[in-house]
């Protein structure tokens, strides 16, 4: 088979399916919380057809230019270690992938959210509120600013507590494209006894980690992380056809 | 516990190097690929980041012809999720995309977004989605598929979305000539149709237990 199915003359696009042993599975043991919303059944296949092969367009006009710097909110500075945060959003051919919404969302610097169902005691930040939004620029690029996310215990287990994170949102171009992951940074201590964080198969853990990036790292300003976001690239096969022959 | 979990080989050569497909002959196999980015559960404050004031209108407020899709989502002990996510997207009344994804061209009809996301909280556990009824699209094999509207099913305790689809009740002819539907049995098929109410349709997902829904791998 060739990359393409047709649709009645039109070629569209496959897009590629990691491995299972590379995926992080709906459900993972250790994550109590699976346990009653994960389904159980295994998912019917659906070949790609045209309302899987496309996708929303959102862009610029979701997003605001103060979106991109989390560490102004409220007429005041957010408390904590000011970090970049930047990289590429890009599909498994290795292709840029532009003008993509990219939504974060995180804990501040003490490990709260901004939100009425986290009451752990540590304190909130009047002026964090830790939201983010960007678009990708023409080469596929995002960075924003922001501060470091604290850790922060979720009862899962006795003294469980999640490494830190920040959420990230992305759409590519088409609806099999479609990603929600958390972004983690180098080193973290607290990997070993996070299940949301070993629930990713361990050959593919390493693309859930920032890198420390002493290229972007700010004098007397800010620390500098890089994360690469990879989407479901597509087969990108060639057709052998009766007029190619020379080239194959 | 005291494993560095990630000290594993990592995956050959990741970034683009010229030779990593074959060793010793210079040529590659296969076409070099980068491995995609693992998913994460959206986590139980997902509403910070993701919350859209204009998020459940796929089709503008007020336009003619407008449905809505309402329906709840339910854990495998029957509980009401509070915290799910609910995305849709579409074709519009053409059965044309708003998407230069579609080889048939970008469509452009007036006031439909195609896409909405919306979450359970409000009521808890009940969702709800504006938009029109989808019209049919090549089905790839020479027929056309019944309208549909894929769906996206994000919460805490799901690590990866769920995807599956919602068809309608009163399309049992373009239902019984789908292509997705005919490799389903009967049992299966019940828990993708919405059923009319008075101002749409209403589908429940059922994330697991006797009734759980249908859920597809994309």
């Amino acid at each position: 088979m060739t990359g393409t199915t047709s649709e009645r003359g039109l070629l569209l696009p496959r897009y590629l399916r990691e491995p299972a042993e590379k995926r992080t599975p709906v459900g993972f043991p250790g994550y109590r919380s699976t346990a009653l919303r994960a389904p159980l059944r295994t998912p019917v296949d659906l070949p790609h057809r045209l309302t899987e092969i496309t996708g929303p367009v959102l862009g610029e006009d979701r997003v605001l230019p103060q979106d991109a710097d989390l560490t102004l909110r409220n007429g005041g500075e957010a408390i904590g270690q000011r970090i970049l945060v930047y990289g590429r959003v890009l599909d498994s051919d290795g292709r840029p992938v532009p003008d993509a919404l990219v939504e974060v969302w995180q804990a501040n610097a003490a490990g709260r959210y901004r939100h009425v169902a986290d009451t752990w005691p540590a304190p909130l930040d009047p002026h964090f509120d830790g939201l983010g939004r960007v678009v990708t620029d023409s080469l596929g690029r995002y960075e924003f600013m922001t501060v470091k996310p604290g850790a922060y215990p979720w009862g899962n287990h006795h003294n469980a507590w999640r490494p830190a994170h920040i959420h990230f949102s992305l759409f590519g171009r088409a609806f099999t494209q479609r990603l929600v992951t958390q972004m983690y940074f180098p080193d973290d201590p607290l990997f070993g006894q996070d299940p949301i964080f070993t629930s990713i198969p361990a050959a593919a853990r390493y693309r859930a980690v920032s890198r420390y990036s002493l290229d972007r790292t700010q004098d007397n300003w800010a620390l500098a992380f890089e994360w690469d976001v990879v989407l479901r690239g597509t087969d990108q096969t060639p057709f052998e056809t009766e007029d190619d022959g020379d080239v194959a | 516990m005291t494993a560095n979990p990630l000290d594993v080989p990592p995956d050959p050569a990741v970034p683009l190097q010229p030779r990593s497909g074959q060793r010793g002959t210079g040529f590659l196999t296969e076409p070099l690929r980068l491995g995609t980015t693992p998913s994460a559960t959206v986590g139980p404050y997902l509403a910070i980041g993701l919350t859209w004031p204009d998020g459940a209108w796929a089709a503008a407020e007020g336009t003619e012809g407008g449905i809505w899709i309402r329906g709840r989502v339910v854990d495998g002990a029957g509980d009401l999720v509070p915290d799910a996510m609910i995305e849709t997207w579409q074709a519009d009344p053409d059965g044309r995309f708003p998407s230069p994804e579609d080889p048939r061209g970008a469509a452009s009809y007036p006031g439909f977004r195609g896409y909405a996301r919306v979450q359970t909280s409000d009521p808890p556990g009940e969702f709800g989605v504006f938009t029109l009824k989808p019209g049919r699209v090549p089905d790839g094999e020479g027929g056309l598929q019944a309208p549909h509207v894929d769906v996206s099913v994000f919460a805490r305790g799901m690590l990866d979305r769920v995807v599956t689809r919602v068809y309608f009740a009163d399309e049992a002819a373009a239902n019984a000539e789908d292509v997705v539907l005919r490799g389903l049995t009967e049992e299966q098929r019940r828990t993708l149709v919405a059923e009319r109410t008075a101002d749409g349709y209403r589908f429940d997902v059922h994330l697991q237990g006797e009734r759980e829904t249908v859920f597809f791998a994309v």
